[in-house]
């Protein structure tokens, strides 16, 4: 008989789960995804490449070769002598001349890679769209 | 006059009993389309350059890491550079959309980054992204 007022308490016990928190936790969650997730995209420099093997002929009007020696200096068609700041202005003036031109770059092996963007960048402001990569000679 | 007393018997509350499932909804969809940083080598310093595009998903996206010291890493892990063009073959076979995204650090030398390039090539695959921070 002393037991009985235990088990009449038990009977009134709520055995539902609170699920009125339950928007709040889920919130929670959505605001931690929202706040490590990082949006930060891959951003470059694109380039098409050519297929392997291919050596298309050229006619040599259409080329302008832009070299870039170790010290990261500019030289255009072997002759010319160029500061990083000008070429964009000549590769657009040679490009007005003919529409047909060809940009090839050529680095030197020990070019640093810095050295041959800045100057991938500037052609392709420059708005040059055929633009070959030369590889270095050994 | 009107007779106002009938306005107070609409019950005005928000229903609040679905906004879990909706939350929840919305968790989930953060977590499926998130992607996160897979790989990332120590060290490298992007250069800087103003014509940069976006690449719009990082789903055909693979790398290949140049450092200064002269290593070359697939994703993160280390490789010759004869092993660039049978990977990125493989690679390429199973995703005929693969970008390769070359992340060279300024100062790795030009001759190193070109016989990527040819490995690359050879593997067809020929999507290149040279990696570059904006410029500021």
């Amino acid at each position: 008989m002393a037991n009985k007022p235990v088990l009449a308490r038990r009977n009134k016990s709520n055995p539902d789960i609170p699920t009125s928190s339950m928007a709040d936790i889920a919130f929670l969650l959505i605001v931690f995804f929202l706040v490590t997730t990082t949006m930060n995209q891959d951003k470059g420099i694109g380039m098409q490449l050519p297929p392997a093997g291919e050596n298309k002929k050229i006619q040599k009007k259409n080329i302008c070769n832009v070299w870039v020696n170790a010290a990261g200096d500019i030289l255009i068609n072997l002759e010319q002598e160029m500061p990083l700041s000008q070429l964009r202005a000549d590769i657009e003036r040679r490009l007005s001349e003919n529409d047909k031109l060809i940009v090839s770059l050529k680095a030197d092996e020990e070019t640093p890679y810095n050295a041959f963007i800045d100057v991938l960048d500037e052609i392709k402001l420059s708005g040059a769209t055929r633009i070959s990569l030369a590889s270095p000679e050994k | 006059m009107a007779d106002f007393s009938k306005k107070s018997g609409v019950h005005s509350s928000i229903p609040t009993g679905s906004m879990a499932d909706i939350a929840f909804l919305l968790l989930i969809f953060f977590m499926v389309t998130t992607v996160f940083v897979r790989y990332r080598v120590t060290g490298i310093v992007l250069p800087r350059a103003e014509k940069v595009e976006e690449i719009k998903t990082r789903r055909h996206v693979s790398y290949v890491w140049i450092s200064a010291d002269r290593k070359v890493y697939i994703d993160d892990k280390i490789a010759q550079v004869n092993q660039v063009a049978p990977i990125f073959y493989e690679r390429r076979v199973q995703n005929p959309r693969l970008i390769v995204s070359l992340k060279c650090d300024t100062r790795a030398p030009y001759g190193l980054v070109s016989e990527v390039i040819e490995e690359l090539r050879k593997a067809d695959a020929l999507r290149v992204n040279f990696a570059t921070d904006r410029e500021r």
